[in-house]
């Protein structure tokens, strides 16, 4: 039914924000160093003991260069673990399928994607990968880049909340911290249910059945032999399953990701993944506003995104709902209560068009990037919108952590747009928005589309990188900008027909995933550097205010303009070209 | 410097055997105890009943298999090579305007009409086109009312019969509204071997002979 789509964007929304109110102001507790109920009392202990065995006194403070320094170590550290040991897996146990070491190339790129919290997958899962490199090395880097990510944001609140110290915290308390009271619980909890419900956990590689069809059956007509036996790949994927939604990453245990029924079997897991995909980045909006003791300020941000959210997800789940007019007439393509109907090219029967959009706009707008369909497959302006919404930064709702980090940054520009318009001088929660804070902010927000669009162009007038195009036409095009657009933005969903896994996408992937981030990271970390020096000059009458509907919608104009005026021109030559012809078909 | 590479080493060691070793770990063993059907891949034998051995097993209830003989109910295609490859899964990625997937659309009218030559209902569009994972379990409940002619023939059953099977089949989804309504093809068809037993005499049984 035509309402399908709204019913299930209504009740997830609603359970969404219920949940996320809560978990915000435990999250600002975990931040502002208090000890955290119950699970304080499990983890204390080791929380104290990890301090212990690292050297450290967790009250020390960082500025922004110790606490940045520490980042880009940790995260190089985490690099090389994964790209070596993708390499020897060969050579190393719990590997029964008996899969082969991971090219360089490959293991370069995996290792930029998984670290940079991208996702983005050259490989196919259960040829590829054993299973501890699953765990030991896919695991892990879900959960250390999720928690990098909460890391910065914590760091730029506390420096918006910090009264001139010019101290954003300590970047290893915050990374223990978010890791033992915030991902791990959850996580533990999600993938349990995620069990219960048919997602496989089980140290075996695969199991080798005899179909059904396999023998004579009853009732006299011969039936054709088929593939006697069918070999079903499996894994410890309920506990992969979890994190990859919780910390928006979204890379899969297997190549179809969570369209695969062993991923996400039905629509409850379906629903649980995409709360999981969206709770962390809703519940940080409520973080802010706690941290900053201005709750409103959060409320604005909040509304801004799920507002933004809405009309994407249902333009999207309407364009799915259409038929392909290139189909003969002998096919059924409209949705009744007994058939799915819409494009089900890509898509799983149990979901159905609307549910796989709604899925496509949480996985793209948070930097999750997981799919329950096949993007390549979707109508021309149905794949348009998860384009644009990572084209926005993925703001809309965004990545645990970097969602409200890129915001923030986001509601930096707005209210610098208004002051040149007023000609006052910018602020920001009483904080002035001074050359240095609109240079980072600049490098922030530019440098994921310039990232995206030098690659798209390097892509398109280099005949191998042309070469790994699937489909003819604007679409081909549209590949290119997607996949640049995924790993600029660290999203790692793909227009899965282009090949990616060759020496060029392999290499420049991985160098633009690696740059959108850690760039981002840098300049974010040096901006909260110079908020925190700065003292909060008490709201006069001509302070612009920032927790006001009015300034949502400025934020979201600001939102539009920059991705609009950005790719609006490339834009034009794949998504829009196909559509205009799918219009005049 | 010095001062960097101490935290860095033992908070990457230790957090990487918290999340990668003890929290995997953990997790399989709470599955395996106490949700074993399902955390080892929802597998049932050809009669329908749980199993976990690789012996008895004639599928999971989560995958897809071929069914390409007239007396079976058929899943949607599936865009692995071969076909309902569950050691990798993957969907067709053909864009919506590609003259391949109107290509391989067609021929799937062509295979459905070819084993059902007088039927020309409207075919359902989930019976034409490639899953996202390749192994997509379930076909819509229009898509099994539209095979109900073909398999009552091969069967030698009445189409009412069938009809009634397909109805005590349809799945709900979660809650009445996350998803769509949907047939489990393994399951139906287990259902149908056995509803086909029922109606033969025991001596014309063919496992029997």
């Amino acid at each position: 039914m035509w309402y399908d789509g709204w019913a299930q964007l209504a009740f997830l929304l609603a359970v969404l924000l219920l949940a996320a109110k809560p978990l915000g102001s435990y999250m600002a507790k975990v931040f502002q160093m208090q000890r955290p109920p119950l699970l304080g009392r499990i983890f204390g202990k080791a929380e104290s003991a990890i301090y212990a065995m690292a050297g450290l006194r967790p009250d020390d403070q960082q500025d922004w260069r110790q606490y940045a320094v520490a980042c880009l170590a940790f995260n190089t550290i985490g690099f090389a673990f994964l790209f070596i040991l993708q390499m020897v897996q060969q050579h190393l146990p719990l590997n029964p399928a008996h899969q082969a070491g991971v090219g360089p190339a490959l293991a370069f790129n995996t290792a930029a994607s998984f670290v940079t919290n991208t996702n983005w997958q050259n490989y196919s899962g259960e040829t590829t990968m054993s299973l501890l490199t699953q765990m030991l090395g896919m695991t892990v880097q879900n959960f250390l880049s999720a928690a990098t990510g909460i890391a910065v944001m914590a760091a730029l609140i506390r420096a918006l909340a910090a009264k001139g110290t010019g101290k954003l915290g300590n970047f290893w308390v915050d990374m223990v911290r978010s890791v033992l009271y915030i991902l791990l619980p959850i996580a533990v909890l999600l993938s349990v249910v995620l069990a219960s419900q048919g997602v496989v956990q089980t140290l075996r590689a695969d199991v080798t059945v005899h179909t059904l069809s396999s023998s004579a059956v009853a009732g006299g007509a011969a039936e054709t032999k088929t593939a006697a036996t069918q070999t079903i790949a499996m894994g410890p994927v309920a506990s992969q399953e979890a994190i990859k939604e919780l910390g928006t990453n979204g890379g899969g245990f297997f190549n179809a990701n969570s369209a695969h029924p062993y991923e996400n079997p039905n629509g409850l897991t379906d629903f649980l993944e995409m709360l999981a995909m969206l709770l962390i980045p809703a519940a940080s909006c409520f973080t802010f506003g706690e941290m900053i003791s201005d709750r409103r300020q959060g409320h604005v941000l909040l509304a801004t995104m799920t507002a933004i959210f809405i009309v994407c997800a249902a333009l999207c789940f309407t364009f799915e709902q259409q038929r392909n007019p290139l189909f003969p007439s002998i096919v059924g393509q409209h949705h009744t209560a007994l058939a799915a109907g819409g494009n089900m090219e890509g898509k799983e029967l149990r979901f159905g068009p609307a549910n796989s959009a709604i899925w496509t706009c949480i996985a793209t707008g948070t930097s999750t990037g997981a799919v329950n369909s096949m993007l390549d497959s979707y109508t021309p302006f149905g794949g348009l919108i998860p384009m644009w919404l990572m084209k926005t930064g993925e703001v809309i709702f965004g990545g645990v952590g970097t969602g409200l980090t890129g915001m923030l940054i986001t509601a930096m520009v707005a209210v610098f747009l208004c002051g040149l318009m007023v000609g006052r001088t910018p602020e920001y929660l009483g904080k002035k928005i001074g050359a240095f804070e609109i240079k980072m902010v600049s490098l922030a927000i530019l440098i994921p589309p310039a990232l995206t669009l030098i690659g798209t162009a390097v892509a398109s007038v280099t005949p191998s990188a042309v070469a790994s195009v699937g489909n003819p036409g604007p679409h081909g095009f549209s590949e290119i900008l997607y996949a640049m657009t995924s790993m600029s933005n660290n999203n790692g969903s793909a227009f899965a027909g282009l090949n990616g896994n060759t020496d060029f996408y392999n290499i420049l992937g991985g160098l633009l995933m690696l740059a959108g981030r850690f760039w981002s990271i840098i300049a974010t970390v040096a901006l909260a550097g110079s908020v925190a020096k700065r003292k909060a000059s008490p709201p006069n009458v001509g302070t612009f205010p920032t927790h006001t509907p009015m300034f949502g919608v400025i934020l979201a104009g600001t939102i539009a303009l920059i991705s609009g005026l950005i790719f609006l021109p490339a834009l034009a030559l794949g998504p829009i070209a196909e559509g205009l012809m799918q219009v005049v078909h | 410097m010095r001062s960097i590479i101490r935290p860095c080493l033992t908070i990457f060691l230790l957090l990487g055997l918290l999340t990668g070793i003890i929290y995997p770990m953990a997790i399989t063993a709470l599955g395996q105890v106490i949700f074993p059907f399902q955390a080892n891949g929802s597998l049932i034998s050809r009669s329908g009943s749980p199993t976990q051995s690789q012996k008895t097993a004639a599928g999971s209830v989560l995958i897809a298999q071929n069914f390409s003989g007239p007396g079976y109910f058929w899943p949607r295609p599936s865009a692995t090579s071969p076909p309902y490859d569950a050691d990798n899964s993957g969907g067709s990625n053909l864009g919506p305007r590609n003259p391949a997937l109107v290509k391989k659309v067609a021929s799937a009218i062509a295979r459905l009409q070819k084993a059902d030559p007088g039927d020309k209902a409207r075919i359902p569009v989930d019976l034409v086109t490639s899953s996202g994972s390749g192994l997509d379990p379930d076909i819509s409940p229009a898509a099994a009312y539209y095979q109900v002619p073909r398999v009552a023939r091969a069967r030698h059953v009445s189409p009412a019969s069938l009809r009634r099977l397909i109805r005590q089949s349809i799945e709900m989804p979660w809650l009445g509204f996350f998803g769509e309504r949907y047939i489990d093809v393994l399951e139906l068809n287990i259902r149908l071997n056995r509803l086909c037993r029922k109606l033969q005499k025991p001596s014309d049984h063919p496992l029997r002979k």
